[in-house]
């Protein structure tokens, strides 16, 4: 499973032997992936495969999850994640996370976003006001919800919802953001727009997306990596996955003969 | 001959589901009707709001607001105890402690809530007012403060529980949300999960109180029972079960005493029928917010 020639990038995070367990089931096998610097990574799979342990293990949101067990590393700059010594705080400000649900918090549309700005201890009003309003438009829902900042998230659409969701994890100044099948539960409008909006933030953000739509993967990503069982099966660019896979498993999940 | 069986079983069981309703009827009809003497005779503005209750006097004086002044001072004395304790031990449940604390924890909070009033009044009369008789060198240990002690204590495990429940309800998302954005544990906990629980918590006091207002075996015990305003803390109060409690046996049947008593009784009633529609509404409302439980 060498790397493409063609990749260029430099790898963000690195994981390094990375295996995981729930209690005694072994999630992960030996996973060896390069995440790169502003671009975008898909994992695709199976339901079961893995892929949502894995992306839930670059913040260690893992953590949560009570008798579990990581072995090997996670790199990212320059430290391992998994170190006694990792600022949790500081890794998941680095490393923001967009949930398969939309879940704003049952507050203001404003609310939800100065949240961010707010636990880091920020009580410049005006500075919190720009920051809302830049991560909205970062977002592309300020012209959505700019003459209602001040009514609940909880009254937006789904797909303006997980919009929403995407600007608060922006509103803390990640450099990576890992989404979780960001659009599991959008119509197709509205999975379009996030779709878009990926492509957008890929200029300024490194992205890693866990998708079950093999389409949406090919649209958005430019690497892939095909996962099976908790191995990692395959990885390259995503026109090359796509169209000649090296394995013959990654070509019958691609071709629907099982999935 | 099965479906006669099946209607029968259909008919009894929707007897047993109206009855309840008869009953609040029945009981509501008693009120009104035992009451309406006291209504008719006395001003019920100076029933409310007279200053004295000596209803063995000649002429006797029946004004309730040191009844009604002894019921929410013990209510609120009792909440300001109960609240913070019972609500802190809900967000330790609910927050911190370890699955075997609350598998040890949870029943123990349950056996509190199960104990009869009564016990809990002997508690007060033998443990706390002699305690507080000697601590702040009072005439009597039996009074308000006491009476606050005991309720309050009576009432933790109820407002544990429902708290708790309020807590559990916040979806594990926001939580989620709220640690992925690298929030600790603290701002998680008082800036995500309790405004989002904060309306199931006020129903929790809400219906606290309600119950305090209600509860008579231990008030009477350890409440002093003085009919009088209280003007401090170890003032020894009457709040209004008490007074209905001790005075019914000697209130001649048919007589302006006993027909007071009923009239205070009705304001009982409705003070808790209002704080119990209260709850009702702010629990509706904190449904709606949460958008059922996404």
């Amino acid at each position: 499973m060498e790397m493409d020639p063609a990749a260029i990038t430099t790898p963000k995070i690195k994981t390094e032997n990375l295996n995981f367990f729930y209690g005694g089931f072994h999630a992960l096998k030996n996973i060896n992936l390069n995440v790169h610097e502003m671009q975008v990574t898909a994992l695709i799979g199976p339901s079961g495969c893995g892929k949502s342990t894995l992306i839930r293990l670059f913040n260690r949101m893992s953590d949560m999850t009570p008798k579990t067990r990581a072995e090997g590393k996670i790199m990212f700059e320059g430290g391992n994640i998994f170190d006694a010594k990792t600022d949790l705080v500081k890794l998941r400000r680095n490393i923001g996370m967009v949930f398969q649900k939309p879940n704003p918090f049952p507050k203001t549309i404003f609310q939800n976003i100065s949240y961010g700005p707010e636990i880091q201890g920020c009580k410049d009003k005006d500075f919190i006001y720009h920051r809302v309003e830049e991560s909205l438009k970062k977002a592309a829902l300020w012209d959505d919800v700019k003459t209602r900042l001040h009514s609940s998230a909880l009254g937006m659409s789904g797909g303006q919802q997980q919009r929403l969701c995407i600007a608060r994890a922006l509103a803390v100044e990640p450099k990576v953001i890992l989404f979780d099948e960001p659009c599991a539960s959008l119509d197709p409008i509205s999975t379009a727009k996030i779709e878009e909006l990926i492509l957008e933030l890929k200029k300024n953000y490194t992205i890693l997306i866990v998708t079950h739509n093999m389409q949406q993967a090919s649209r958005v990503s430019d690497y892939t990596a095909f996962m099976y069982l908790g191995n990692l099966i395959e990885f390259g660019q995503t026109d090359r996955v796509f169209t000649v896979p090296k394995d013959k498993k990654t070509e019958e999940y691609l071709s629907g003969v099982f999935g | 001959m099965n479906s006669l069986k099946e209607r029968l079983i259909k008919y009894a069981f929707t007897a047993m589901g109206y009855l309840s309703l008869l009953l609040l009827f029945g009981i509501m009809a008693v009120l009104f009707i035992e009451s309406r003497p006291a209504v008719k005779e006395l001003n019920i503005l100076n029933f409310l709001f007279g200053p004295q209750w000596r209803p063995a006097r000649t002429p006797a004086e029946y004004g309730i607001l040191p009844l009604i002044a002894g019921s929410l001072s013990v209510s609120f004395g009792a909440i300001s105890i109960c609240v913070p304790l019972g609500a802190g031990a809900a967000l330790y449940l609910n927050e911190l402690a370890g699955e075997t604390q609350r598998r040890v924890l949870k029943p123990v909070i349950e056996i509190l809530a199960g104990i009869p009033s009564i016990i809990f009044g002997f508690f007060g009369l033998v443990a706390v007012a002699p305690f507080l008789q000697e601590t702040f060198n009072l005439p009597v240990g039996v009074c308000l403060f006491t009476a606050s002690i005991v309720l309050g204590i009576m009432t933790i495990p109820a407002i544990t529980t429902i708290c708790e429940d309020a807590l559990s309800f916040v979806p594990r998302s926001f939580k989620e949300a709220s640690f992925a954005m690298g929030a600790n544990r603290w701002q998680t906990l008082t800036k995500v999960t309790i405004p989002a629980a904060g309306s199931g918590i006020c129903t929790a006091i809400i219906l606290g109180i309600g119950r305090l207002m209600g509860e008579t075996m231990s008030v009477l015990m350890v409440a002093g029972g003085a009919a009088v305003i209280p003007k401090s803390i170890f003032s020894p109060v009457r709040p209004m079960t008490a007074a209905i409690a001790a005075e019914m046996g000697e209130a001649a049947r048919g007589s302006m005493h006993y027909s007071a008593l009923f009239l205070i009784g009705l304001v009982l009633f409705l003070i808790t029928l209002a704080l119990n529609i209260l709850s009702e509404h702010i629990s509706k409302k904190y449904r709606l917010k949460l958008g059922q439980g996404r």
